[in-house]
């Protein structure tokens, strides 16, 4: 079954001001969610910069054009007792469940002060029950058996995965595990479209959104970059999942406007162009009235982030 | 010419006389030309013999050993050599295996080539030097490229051979100028011998410069390109009458290349010594990673410290 929801509509603009906490959970919803999403976006932002500064080492990817989905999904989640599996491209995810800017700064920084201690670095984070690792698909398998040892304590994992690593042998057997097992996984699928360089077209074959229901696997599909539509649509997912103990398909048709890494977008200009006309960000800016004094929040959450990372010792040996 | 180029151009010298051969990676056509841009030209010079895959690291190689089967010999790229792991199953029970499985009567032309090694801050999941897990398999050659040799010959070689054959390249090394045999430290009568492979040898050369310099020791770098069969008797031949060796490899400690190098030497030399990389995931920290990985420093002072004993 794949029920959608349609992109839309109208929203009166919403005067709050910016939270007290980077993830602002007492605010309004809209209002949270533009703020977590800005806090990601400036964040990644800044990365990129300090990259090019010569500043950082080693590599990152970017969630920038898919914040909507971190949002609305990780919002969805109970952050006590549900799981997230992430996967390379996880600053997102991590930061809509944590909050913890300064600790994934420090992280990519190489400092004592990271989530991971500078062991882990961009791509392979740990805090509470969010993990992330960088090899796509090997961490499937892994969040279904998660997911069997919390069923009884009511929780959920959840799974990050590209549309690239669906030709990853273990996601199909992780749907299988999940469904024989009754793993109460929500796969989230990010389809961007493209892998690396690599556009879908010439990598992935069939439908995405059917895959997983020959496996008896309930499927939830979405196309559009509006968070709160993500978040109904997430809540619903979870829900299931929760309720009956069983794994379910999340598909989210999503935009990536940054590069890959740094610097290594083959894209096309036209496509790029799509890209960024999907960008979530200026329709939130529409229904925000105060988001000026949002940004500059979030803004100087990952200057002192920054700050802070800068002045911490390097992880040495 | 540096290392990538001299592979590249090797690639590119294949593809234009063997006209069977196929060419299978992730992200390797033009105009990005691989991650690590060692496939640079090769899609539009060879349009339908360079396929771009799925991210699907088992199945490219089990596909790729299937090609060459049936008469379509074929060079894989792993965007990382750290992906190997989710090939191993491929190359140790299937494509190593046929050949004499079989009774000899099929032959498996295939080339994997995996970029392995840290010092680039790309963390514990991308920085790895696996190969020592593929040495000792059955029906399954490892070699090591290094640019005080000349990476494309041993690319020709590898296919001359037409059998599993796993190169290992290093990340940092593809931007390293080659060398050549000759630039090696070969000093007469040697009171130290280094073996070593692959990305270490260079960190190996400045050791033994440093040796000299500094302390008036003279010091051999051999370095090996055949990993696996393990070439005990060069090795012995190489080393020769010189009674100190330090091993040098960038993997994890232990049933590795120092392991191997002792038990080609053992009673021959009277001094031995063996460096490797940290028992735990390489960090993400470029700094934590120098601190942990066997460079310039940590070389030279294994081989003083052997140098005291005697
Ligand atoms: C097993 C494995 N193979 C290859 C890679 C290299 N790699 C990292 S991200 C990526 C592309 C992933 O594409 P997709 O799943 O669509 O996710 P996206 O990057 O679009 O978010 C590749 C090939 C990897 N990290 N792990
Ligand atoms: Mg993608």
């Amino acid at each position: 079954m794949t029920s959608s929801i349609a992109p839309n509509s109208t929203f009166s603009q919403l005067e709050v001001h910016a939270g007290a906490t980077p993830l602002g959970l007492e605010l309004p919803t809209v209002v949270r969610f533009y703020q977590q999403m800005m806090l990601i976006r400036l964040l990644e932002e800044r990365l990129l910069d300090l990259f090019s500064q010569g500043l950082l080492f080693g590599t990152t990817h970017t969630s920038i054009g898919q914040e909507a989905n971190a949002v609305g999904v990780v919002n969805a989640l109970d952050r006590d007792r549900d799981i997230v599996w992430s996967n390379h491209r996880c600053h997102g995810h991590f930061i809509a469940y944590s909050g913890e800017v300064e600790g994934l700064i420090a992280e990519i920084m190489g400092r004592i002060t990271g989530v991971c201690g500078g062991r882990g670095g961009s791509q392979h984070l740990c805090f509470r029950n969010f993990h992330s690792n960088g090899i796509q698909g090997g961490t499937t398998p892994v969040a279904v058996g998660t997911a069997l040892a919390r069923k009884e304590e009511g929780a959920v994992a959840v799974a990050f995965l590209g549309d690239g690593t669906m030709g990853e042998g273990a996601v199909y057997e992780s749907l299988n595990l999940a469904s024989v097992f009754g793993a109460p996984v929500v796969f989230v699928i990010e389809d961007n479209e493209i892998a690396q360089t690599t556009p879908k077209a010439l990598t992935v074959s069939g439908s995405i959104v059917a895959r997983a229901e020959p496996f008896g696997i309930r499927t939830f599909a979405y196309d559009g970059n509006d968070p709160v539509e993500i978040f109904e649509l997430a809540r619903e997912a979870v829900g299931y999942a929760r309720a009956e103990s069983r794994p379910c398909w999340l598909y989210l048709r999503t935009e990536r406007i940054g590069p890959h890494s740094k610097g290594d977008d083959t894209r096309p200009a036209l496509r790029l162009e799509q890209a960024r006309a999907r960008d979530p960000i200026p329709p939130m800016r529409r229904r925000v009235a105060n988001f000026e004094a949002i940004d500059a929040f979030c803004r100087s959450v990952v200057d002192r982030a920054v700050e802070s990372a800068a002045a911490a010792p390097l992880a040495r040996g | 010419m540096r290392v990538v180029e001299s592979i590249n151009r090797a690639l590119h010298d294949l593809m234009e006389t063997n006209s069977r051969l196929v060419i299978l990676g992730e992200d390797i056509l033009d105009p990005y030309g691989g991650a690590f841009k060692v496939t640079k030209g090769l899609s539009s010079a060879y349009q339908d013999r360079v396929w771009t895959t799925p991210i699907s690291e088992g199945g490219i190689v089990g596909m790729a050993a299937g090609l060459a089967l049936k008469g379509r010999p074929v060079i894989v790229e792993l965007m990382f050599g750290d992906f190997i792991a989710l090939a191993a199953d491929q190359i140790i029970n299937h494509a190593a295996k046929f050949r004499w499985m079989y009774n000899d009567q099929v032959e498996v032309p295939v080339i994997i080539r995996a970029p392995m090694g840290g010092r680039r801050g790309y963390g514990p999941t991308h920085s790895q030097s696996l190969e020592k897990h593929f040495c000792g398999v059955p029906g399954l050659t490892v070699l090591a490229t290094h640019e005080y040799a000349d990476p494309g010959a041993l690319l020709h070689r590898a296919f001359a051979a037409r059998s599993p054959h796993l190169i290992i390249e290093n990340k940092v090394m593809y931007a390293r100028p080659v060398l050549g045999t000759a630039a090696l430290p070969r000093p007469p009568d040697a009171d130290i011998v280094i073996v070593t492979y692959g990305g270490c040898v260079e960190h190996a050369v400045a050791a033994a410069a440093k040796l000299a310099a500094e302390e008036e020791i003279a010091t051999t770098v051999v370095a090996v390109e055949q990993l696996s069969p393990f070439p005990y008797e060069d090795v012995q031949r190489q080393v020769g009458n010189c009674t100190r060796v330090v091993a040098v490899e960038e993997g994890s400690p232990g049933w590795g290349f120092g392991s191997e190098c002792a038990r080609a030497l053992i009673g021959r030399v009277k001094y031995f010594s063996a460096l490797a990389g940290p028992d735990h995931p390489i960090p993400s920290s470029r700094e934590w990673e120098d601190d942990v990985l066997p460079g310039v420093s940590a070389i030279q002072a294994a081989c003083l410290d052997l140098f005291r004993k005697g």
